[in-house]
């Protein structure tokens, strides 16, 4: 039996005005060969107008571990949201 | 600490979140799933061979393409499949092997023939039907690239089923010995088809802990009697009977009543004992060993074409 090929995450975009979306992987010995099994697998009912394909291995994720330290720096900093400022309700187009 | 895990596992289940892949998860959780998601994979392929059977011999250009068109889905969901495998750290070659040595099991219903080309529709509105009531829970099931995967197959299910029922109704407004094979073959799957929401609840091994990690949604039994209501009026309209004699309408219950499938023979095939297993995997493992020099030979091309690109930058440089 051959070594296994790599595997390959792949991304979709659905339509225009879309942002690429993760629906998958798959595995590929090459790019052009996982772009074209992407289109066969994810995508035969129109479901994209473009595919990405990204080996795994080059992937660099957060780890969910420390989810919450990692993401805490956000947690406490309500004046970045716009209900954080009282303005008076007579107060138009703000 | 493992206590921790544990309770921070069992909040996100409770709380109807989604277990992610890369979350800590307990083994039994992480081996239950991959067994029941490759059973599932190993499932659409092996079940692209029925109907296969009957690509070269469809009656018409329309039917042909349909077919070929359904077994492709199989393929394709066989594949998104085997992907969510993986995120639990499977192998799809792995999973490969041990189909095709025996080691991992398929639904058992793809272990009988398909005798007549009216098999074609029975399976798309009895099989797929089943199938579609096992898996639309199944979207909702607590592991996220699992439940993903079911919403596309359920998606694209749904083709399936209504083609084998409209496949059923042009055969059913032809000729007498048209309706006869429709009848003999609904005949012939309806006990098969039963028997794909596994065994009774009180012989279910794995039920309980499933249903507590919210893997399976509703009991063999639940889904059962959902399929069996379903499909009574399905058969008056197509103007079929189901063969057994037990089936009728039960006001108190507001389901109907029905006699239970021959469970020896279900555990005979699941143990290997049916009319095709033999042939199916048989047929599994040639494929995958005559596929071994494509393999290969795609591999070799890869591996040429960055040799090639390399030197290609060493000259430019």
């Amino acid at each position: 039996m051959s070594s296994s090929w790599p595997l390959w995450e792949v991304f979709v975009r659905g339509k225009r005005g879309l942002n690429h979306v993760h629906v998958g992987s798959l595995h590929a010995p090459d790019a052009e060969m996982a772009l074209r099994n992407a289109r066969d697998v994810y995508t035969r009912r129109n479901e994209g107008v473009s595919i990405w394909v990204v080996k795994a291995d080059d992937i660099t994720a957060s780890s969910p571990d420390e989810k919450d330290p990692f993401f805490a720096p956000s947690g406490d900093k309500v004046y970045r949201h716009p209900t954080f400022y009282a303005i008076p309700e007579d107060v138009p187009h703000l | 600490m493992a206590d921790e895990l544990d309770l921070a596992f069992e909040r996100t289940v409770r709380s109807e979140a989604r277990i992610e892949p890369r979350d800590w998860m307990p083994d039994g959780y992480r081996n239950t799933l991959i067994r029941q998601i490759a059973q599932h994979a190993h499932s659409e392929i092996i079940g692209m061979q029925p109907e296969g059977n009957w690509i070269s011999r469809a009656p018409s250009l329309r039917r042909k393409a349909i077919l070929l068109a359904k077994v492709q889905d199989e393929a394709g969901h066989g594949l998104y499949l085997y992907s969510a495998t993986e995120t639990l750290g499977a192998d799809r070659t792995d999973l490969t092997v041990k189909l095709i040595e025996g080691r991992q099991k398929y639904s058992s219903i793809f272990n009988y023939p398909t005798l007549t080309f009216a098999d074609m529709g029975v399976i798309g509105w009895l099989v797929d039907g089943a199938a579609i009531c096992n898996q639309v829970p199944l979207c909702r099931t607590s592991y996220g690239p699992y439940a993903r995967a079911m919403i596309r197959i359920c998606k694209e299910e749904s083709f399936h089923q209504r083609q084998g029922y409209e496949l059923l109704m042009t055969m059913m407004s032809g000729t007498q010995a048209q309706r006869d094979m429709v009848q003999d073959a609904v005949n012939r799957w309806w006990w098969p088809s039963l028997m794909m929401f596994g065994p009774p609840d009180a012989e279910s091994s794995n039920t309980e802990q499933s249903m507590a990690w919210r893997i399976k949604r509703n009991t063999n039994d639940e889904l059962r009697q959902k399929f069996v209501d379903m499909s009574v009026p399905q058969a008056a309209h197509l103007g079929v009977t189901f063969p057994d004699p037990e089936l009728r309408w039960n006001e108190e219950r507001g389901h109907h009543d029905f006699g239970q499938p021959d469970w020896d023979e279900f555990w005979q095939v699941v143990k290997g004992n049916g009319v095709c297993n033999a042939q199916r995997i048989a047929h599994r493992r040639k494929a995958h060993e005559d596929g071994a020099w494509v393999r290969e030979a795609a591999e070799a091309h890869a591996a040429r074409q960055v040799s090639k690109e390399a030197k290609m930058i060493g000259q430019s440089a």
